[in-house]
């Protein structure tokens, strides 16, 4: 194995020859740097994509900081490096390495990937590849480090279960140090690997896929899977923190641009509006709020710690934080006269958040982004994302007036039931929203519409659905771009083989795995970015994996159907997500569940946890279900 | 306020290790960020998209050191020199050092039009055999003509001195050589490794001197 002497004297000889060096050196500001040796137990943290991406992932840098806050751990990082790094490095047979230490990722006792989207997999067993560690993990011995991954993308981690030990479902912030721990009295017990993996499998939200096996009827429908180990849960309750720890605030301060540069703090957990479509709001379920007080502070001491001149507040809906109100106001007083842009994603479509942005003094440039989703009062009743046209009219002509000149609308098509005359309505209201602005301010005004295709994806109501085809998307494509060939209306949308691909990995069992390897094989990777995605290779591999592609993304399920996601429980009950599709195709909308329990399933599942941990930041309402009744009247 | 309001200062400073990746633009960024970290109230030009008052005298191509880099900059409060630079010491980024710091006019011209050239170190890794006879052949040449960015031009009449240096520690070969540096006319270090005929990953280049 290379020293990290060794790796800089043939780093010194690539670096000048590549772009964007800085991407590969390390030494940041802010970086966690300690003593290799004295430090007990190492874990690389992988964004399986360039670091200008990966430096922008929140859920990394909340790990690293929570991991480098341990003496006896010390978190490093680890990007993929883009196409023409990677001829360099494969040809002086160096190995992929950490930034920090610039040791080797196989010295590593722990190698944590984030998976947050499926088109990051063939870029993990690239990474894998390079860091000439074995791709499965049967193949991977004491000598090897753990493979652990987590994200949002792991909430169907079945594509994936040959390459990866152990998958953490849900929240990591607690669960890693567990992880860690479990990790170091293996070591010091001198047991085999299979050990390691059947005490992981111990923990609260861990799921180690080599100690389940799955069964299949002759037709291909995924049946059933079963417990090889007494360790291994069915299911496999996801992990969630009661409380959402105190944000991170030193931030790693990168030597070049990078996607997003600036303090990402995180406002709020989860959704409560039940949007039908979105996966983010089933899994990420309760709401959990973070004070005011303590956004202010750490947003304080994060300024000082990286000088940024950018913050995000983010959540999935900025509206519905209780004191968004007082937050604004707060940080618009705080840090007055700074010169600080300020982003708050994810309003609603009402002139509240024209009011907030605007005394957030927010820039202009970037226009003012809604996203209404569907274009008909009926398709949103369909997806449960009420809304008024008339008010989204309304407004979009507060928004021109009050001084963005573009708005950015954002729509999916593919929805369920979906009609070409719902995908007209789209290109109408794009038209609309524009003539609200040509009255406003004249000829300036400007839509750009992005245009997504919708992929039903596992634990939401509409993972019965089927995938509309290539031809579907391409025939309401074709309509949209005809319709809105529009001057002052920019129009972008998603290639059917993009969605294609998201769609057999976000849907896929095990076997998907098989095409997956293959086709990195065959040189698929990078398979987010337009100039490198392979879809032929992809196709090729399908092919030889005998596998049906159309089985996966075009396939209506039956109620009763059991999914290969099933065993992964997001705390929401299948029961509640099949009422919510059956609610969907009458139509009938679902309110939000902030006023009003809807009994998705997250209450029972996380009961203890959250009498464990009273007070404000839970936003689930009080249930009194009848036996705490009957306690609170025998108590009386 | 006007611009005579402002504090103006020139800080010369090293530009080593990770940092010799970071570009012209992201130097801008990391200076404005220290200053931030630093507490110290940087000025901002009016208008639209305030831009802070950064002014650095020459480019420094990537990958390149720098021991002699100055720039400009410009507060809106009235400091002391010394509290400046102890603010700004501790929150430099790795890779830039302070070396010093000095009070300029407001009135002073923009350091861009002041310079005329700058001098650079280049340390040759793998020690070519005709060395001397190669830097003659660039010295005697009438004209060198060159290609970048698609745009012809000739290198020889930027090349001020090219001169062999005591060779380093570890036996490898150094040159000296001084480039003019002014508006579209600067000479560019990695220009001369080429005109050597080596590739760029065979030299290691400090910029050493900047010439007014």
């Amino acid at each position: 194995m290379l020293t990290p002497a060794e790796i800089d004297s043939r780093l010194e000889r690539i670096l000048p020859t590549v772009q964007k060096p800085g991407r590969y050196t390390g030494g940041e500001l802010n970086q966690a740097f300690k003593d290799w040796d004295a430090v007990e137990t190492h874990v690389a943290l992988v964004f399986p994509d360039i670091y200008d991406l990966g430096m922008s992932n929140l859920g990394l840098a909340i790990l690293y900081d929570l991991l480098n806050q341990r003496e006896d751990v010390w978190a490093e990082r680890a990007y993929l490096p883009w196409v023409d790094m990677e001829a360099a490095m494969r040809a002086a047979r160096l190995p992929l390495y950490s930034l920090e230490s610039h040791h080797p990722l196989a010295a590593f006792d722990i190698v944590g990937v984030s998976l947050p989207y499926e088109s990051l997999y063939t870029n993990l067993l690239n990474a894998l590849d390079l860091a000439g560690i074995p791709l499965f993990s049967e193949q991977r011995n004491e000598s090897h480090p753990l493979i652990v991954a987590g994200g949002q993308a792991c909430f169907n981690p079945e594509p994936m279960h040959p390459f990866v030990d152990a998958f953490v479902i849900g929240e990591g912030e607690e669960v890693i140090g567990e992880i860690v721990d479990v990790y170091q009295a293996w070591r010091r017990s001198g047991q085999a690997r299979a050990a390691l993996l059947r005490a992981l499998a111990r923990l609260t939200g861990v799921y180690v896929p080599s100690l389940y096996e799955v069964h299949y009827r002759q037709d291909g429908v995924f049946t059933s899977i079963e417990s090889l180990a007494e360790e291994a849960a069915l299911p496999v309750i996801k992990r969630i923190v009661a409380k959402l720890p105190p944000p991170p605030t030193r931030f790693i301060v990168p030597y070049i641009e990078t996607v997003h540069n600036r303090i990402p703090i995180e406002i709020m957990r989860g959704c409560t509006r039940g949007c039908r479509f979105c996966h983010a709001g089933m899994v990420n379920r309760p709401v959990r709020e973070r004070p005011v007080a303590e956004i202010v502070s750490a947003l304080q001491a994060a300024l000082r710690a990286t000088g940024y001149e950018e913050i995000g507040l983010l959540s999935l809906s900025s509206s519905d934080y209780t004191h968004i109100v007082e937050l604004v106001r707060n940080i618009g007083e705080t840090f007055a006269n700074r010169h600080l842009g300020v982003s708050l994603p994810s309003l609603r479509i009402e002139s509240f958040s024209v009011d907030l942005m605007e005394a957030l003094r927010a820039s202009r440039r970037g226009g003012f982004t809604l996203a209404p989703e569907a274009a008909t009062e009926q398709m949103r009743a369909i997806i449960n994302k009420p809304l008024q046209t008339r008010q989204l009219l309304d407004t979009a002509r507060e928004i021109y007036a009050r001084g963005w000149p573009t708005i950015k609308l954002y729509f999916m098509i593919g929805h369920p039931s979906e009609t070409l005359a719902d995908v007209q309505a789209i290109a109408d209201l794009c038209k609309d929203v524009l003539a609200q602005g040509r009255q406003t301010i004249g000829k300036r005004a400007s839509v750009h519409a992005g245009i997504s295709t919708f992929v039903p994806k596992p634990h939401t109501p509409f993972q019965w659905a089927a995938c509309d085809t290539p031809e579907q998307i391409r025939t309401k494509q074709a309509l949209l771009k005809r319709e809105l060939a529009v001057r002052n209306i920019e129009l972008k949308w998603t290639k059917p083989e993009d969605t294609l691909l998201e769609a057999w990995l976000s849907r896929g069992d095990r076997r998907m795995s098989a095409v997956i390897l293959r086709a990195w094989q065959l040189g698929a990777k990078f398979d987010a970015w337009q100039d490198q995605f392979n879809f032929a290779a992809w196709e090729q591999a399908f092919a030889e994996s005998g596998l049906e592609a159309a089985f996966y993304t075009h396939r209506p399920r039956l109620p009763d159907e059991t999914f290969p996601w099933d065993h992964i429980s997001t705390g929401v009950r299948k029961k509640y997500l099949l009422e919510e599709y059956r609610r969907s195709q009458r139509g009938e909308l679902r309110g939000d569940c902030r006023a009003q329990c809807m009994a998705c399933g997250i209450l029972p599942v996380f009961a203890s946890l959250r009498r464990a941990n009273p007070g404000e930041g839970w936003k689930c309402p009080e249930v009194r279900s009848p036996a705490t009744d009957r306690q609170g009247k025998a108590n009386g | 306020m006007s611009e005579n309001r402002f504090l103006r200062f020139r800080a010369t400073f090293a530009k080593t290790a990770a940092m010799r990746y970071t570009g012209h633009l992201d130097l801008h960024r990391a200076w404005e960020r220290a200053f931030r970290r630093a507490g110290l109230p940087l000025a901002y030009s009016q208008g639209f998209h305030p831009q802070p008052k950064i002014n650095l005298a020459a480019a420094l191509p990537l990958g390149i050191t720098s021991e002699c880099e100055v720039g400009d900059f410009w507060l809106e409060q009235d400091l002391p020199l010394e509290t400046i630079a102890t603010a700004l010491e501790a929150a430099l980024p790795p890779g830039i050092r302070l070396l010093k710091i000095e009070s300029v006019a407001p009135s002073a011209p923009a350091l861009q039009t002041q310079l005329r050239a700058a001098e650079y170190e280049i340390t040759l890794l793998d020690s070519p055999a005709d060395l001397d006879a190669k830097i003659g052949d660039i010295l005697q040449a009438s004209s060198l003509p060159r290609q970048r960015r698609g745009r012809d031009y000739d290198l020889r009449p930027l090349i001020e001195a090219l001169e062999r240096l005591a060779d380093d520690a570890e036996g490898r070969p150094r040159l000296l050589a001084r480039l003019t540096a002014r508006e579209a006319a600067t000479g560019r270090p990695e220009e001369i490794v080429a005109a050597l005929g080596l590739p760029i990953e065979a030299a290691r280049i400090r910029r050493v001197r900047l010439i007014f």
